[in-house]
């Protein structure tokens, strides 16, 4: 024994000094301990994270030299074809950003390509959550939580869209501006009060940059905490497997598995990052010019989230009527209408279908997709509708690039957007029981295992081999629900909402492939050993 | 020698351009008018009449001028390549002396635009300030069709304007006089010809200064950029993402 085993190491006296101060180890030990499932879907949340960090960093760079005000001013920078050109001060600002700052093109570039890698990562993780039945309860309100994020990440993207005060952000503004004013009897009103005047005013870049570096990131990480918390409290759903069960979590711990794969996947998700955005060039506003009112470039797109608006306005016949001298514009207000309730579903979707199967059980096991087929088709025809939206926002470049008529184009995506979604419900629901079906056929009789034996009767049968414990437990272990029934309340009555949700529940439930019983699989063994 | 020079203008516009182009040089000085009418009939007529009065298949040319016969026919749209909703662009059929001839006899038909001189296409002439003027003139007048970076854009009905990198100067120059397929005239009373040098020098200097910021995605704008971040950024990363959670088998 020597006395340096004796003498408490550099790290353990200053975590004692840390402890004795903040008492962080019952934190540590807690937290420490928390385990994470592993997959690889699970981990789309940390991407949208770490392109979050990039933004942060990012920005707060570009806030050291952006100078959001509309004043006029003759552009003097290094950029020749703008020389002497008269221009609000945000976008001469933004052209020395690019071209007069160090490092500014790509902080400008890596804030640009991380928004967009930001909110697409939120889609995927919706996705992901939506179509596993991860909002189940008790992560209903997590799921609204992250609804509202995934509206702060538009109206983030959007303000920034539109600081540059380049000739696509300005005719970004002209939509909303055409937007507002396209809302009966008050939207003349509000258009003034929100561009400070007749459009395009010069109030407008301060406005949207106050809301874009204050107000909507301080709701961002408020919302973020919360997610993350509550994230915490509920744990993270997990795939069923041997040993993963509704009740544990099985997965890696904190400390110090998880944490050193989450630090570094953040330098990996950092690192594409930079090499994206010093390898590719995005919004070249140099080329856009300043905003003037009278110039629209053709190609003129929102960036890509904002997309689905764009291409629903554009979708829309030009539908206009007059009533008692108003212009109403149902060109405008259907796709307004059409969009908030697609939204307004889609984040009180849980709460629907709780209502709906009548199922107020805790879940913490993630649901293959084909197990909830209607959930699946609900969902497959939702995405269907929003990339077909999406799609038509780019329907000139399409035209141009397939060679087609742009007319056609927007014809053909009109008849996907409506007879389009109800095939895709329809396909998708049918082949997730298919898939079901297989499934229980590979339970019950094994999969074909390619070798033909010959009987000693002269028949010819394919030896079908049974799945291993482990394998075929993924195919065992879910849930099939069943319609509800039509039943008397407490005071004995048969309530209108009563009938609705048991036709509800036979639209969900009434088509469906019960699970594998333990006794079908004994039959099945048995026939099998003959 | 007029005949042999019909004769390869013919077989010009079969397609065999090369034997014929350098077999016609040396009397490339002499193509006349009357030349030029010769090639006009062998080629042009059956669509534009045998007196360039129009037909049904294809316009009467009385008064479109030299500069219209000159962007046409040498930038390849003129023989149109097949019907369709606009012509499009291809190696010319024929030589610029060939063209030349033709323009002399069109413009003889009736006064119309004529080429227009080298000192209203020489960027060389125009300074910074110049260039920002013709990019302001282009974003106003240009850009709602052909986009603010030159790439082009789609029209009604399959038509398009066609992306405006790499083009000679005096083709944009004649466009822009002449107002070819859907595109409006921009006469010297609307754009000057000091104005339209600061656009073609405005052109030059996006076609010699190439995208700063890396790699441009075809100048397209957001649409290219949101397929690249869902397919090789998200994609990118989610890749990776499976193969930090794959186990061994």
């Amino acid at each position: 024994m020597t006395a340096t085993t004796a003498r408490p190491s550099l790290t353990a006296k200053a975590s004692n000094y840390l402890d004795e101060r903040t008492s962080m180890s019952t934190l540590v030990a807690t937290l420490g301990r928390k385990v994470f499932p592993d997959h690889w879907s699970f981990m789309l949340g940390e991407i949208i994270l770490y392109s979050f960090v990039a933004i942060l960093l990012s920005g707060t760079f570009l806030t050291f030299f952006f100078e959001p005000s509309m004043t006029e001013v003759f552009y003097d920078g290094s950029y020749a074809p703008l020389k002497g050109l008269a221009m609000s001060a945000a976008y001469a600002s933004a052209l020395d950003i690019s071209f007069d700052i160090r490092g500014g093109l790509l902080m400008r570039q890596l804030h640009h390509w991380s928004a967009l890698l930001f909110i697409a990562a939120i889609g995927l993780h919706m996705l992901r959550v939506f179509f596993t039945g991860a909002f189940r309860k008790p992560r209903e309100i997590n799921w609204v939580v992250g609804f509202i994020l995934f509206i702060l990440a538009l109206a983030e993207g959007f303000t920034g869209y539109s600081l540059p005060d380049d000739l696509l952000s300005g005719n970004g503004l002209a939509i909303i501006n055409g937007m507002v004013k396209g809302i009966p009897i008050v939207g003349t009103w509000i258009s003034y009060l929100l561009f400070g005047g007749v459009f395009p005013g010069d109030d407008i870049v301060p406005r949207l940059f106050v809301l874009h570096i204050m107000l909507l990131p301080a709701l961002v990480i408020a919302f973020i905490g919360i997610h993350l918390v509550l994230m915490v409290i509920n744990k993270h759903t997990q795939f069923a497997g041997p040993g993963k069960t509704n009740d544990n979590v099985v997965g890696a711990p904190i400390m110090p598995l998880f944490a050193a794969k989450a630090g570094s996947f953040f330098f990996i998700v950092f690192g594409a990052l930079v090499a994206i955005a010093s390898t590719f060039t995005i919004l070249p506003l140099w080329e856009y010019g300043p905003y003037d009112p009278s110039p629209v470039s053709a190609g003129t797109q929102p960036d890509w989230y904002i997309g689905f608006a764009d291409g629903a306005l554009r979708l829309m016949p030009g539908w206009e009527s007059e009533i008692l001298g108003w212009t109403v514009s149902w060109n405008i207000l259907i796709p307004i209408a059409v969009l908030g309730l697609f939204i307004v579903l889609a984040m009180v979707y849980p709460f629907i279908e709780q209502w709906i199967t009548g199922d107020k059980r805790e879940h913490h096991i993630a649901e293959r997709p084909r197990n909830n087929p209607t959930r699946t088709a609900i969902g497959a025809a939702g995405v269907w509708f929003y990339a077909i939206m999406w799609a038509a926002a780019s329907s000139d470049l399409i035209a141009t690039h397939f060679r087609l008529n742009v007319f056609h184009v927007t014809y053909a995506l009109q008849a996907m957007l409506i007879v389009g979604t109800v095939i895709v419900y329809w396909l998708t629901k049918r082949i997730a029981i298919g898939l079901q079906k297989k499934d229980r056929e590979i339970l019950l009789h094994g999969y074909e295992s390619g070798r033909i034996v010959r009987r000693p009767g002269g028949e010819f049968v394919e030896v079908h081999q049974p799945l291993d414990e482990y394998e075929a437990w993924k195919l065992k272990a879910y849930e099939s629900y069943a319609p509800v029934m039509v039943r008397p309340n407490a005071k004995g009555k048969i309530t209108p909402a009563t009938h609705l949700r048991a036709a509800l529940t036979r639209w969900f439930f009434e088509d469906r492939v019960s699970p594998v019983t333990p006794r079908e699989l004994e039959v099945a063994k048995q026939h099998d050993d003959h | 020698m007029i005949g042999l020079v019909v004769a390869g203008g013919a077989s010009v516009a079969v397609g065999s351009v090369a034997s014929a182009e350098p077999s016609s040089a040396p009397y490339a000085q002499q193509l006349t008018a009357e030349d030029g009418e010769l090639l006009f009939r062998a080629n042009c007529a059956s669509c534009h009449g045998l007196q360039a009065q129009g037909t049904e298949n294809g316009p009467s040319l009385i008064g479109v001028g030299a500069a219209s016969v000159d962007f046409q026919v040498m930038t390849g749209r003129m023989p149109m390549a097949f019907q369709g909703p606009q012509a499009e662009k291809r190696d010319p059929q024929f030589t610029q002396e060939q063209t030349d001839a033709m323009s002399a006899y069109i413009a003889a038909l009736a006064p119309g635009p004529g080429v227009p001189d080298d000192e209203w296409l020489d960027a060389s002439q125009v300074d910074d300030e110049g260039i920002a003027r013709g990019g302001a003139l282009f974003r106003i007048n240009c850009a709602m069709c052909h986009n603010v970076a030159g790439a082009g854009g789609a029209l009604t009905e399959g038509k398009w304007a066609p992306a405006l990198r790499d083009i000679e100067p005096v083709h944009v120059y004649e466009a822009m006089l002449t107002g070819p397929q859907n595109m409006p005239v921009f006469n010297d009373a609307n754009i000057s010809p000091e104005e339209k040098r600061e656009i073609i020098a405005y052109l030059a200097y996006l076609d010699e200064n190439p995208s700063v910021g890396g790699f441009d995605l075809g100048s397209l704008g957001p649409v290219s950029e949101g397929l690249f971040i869902w397919i090789f950024g998200l994609g990118g990363i989610v890749a990776v993402s499976v193969w930090l959670t794959s186990r061994p088998n």
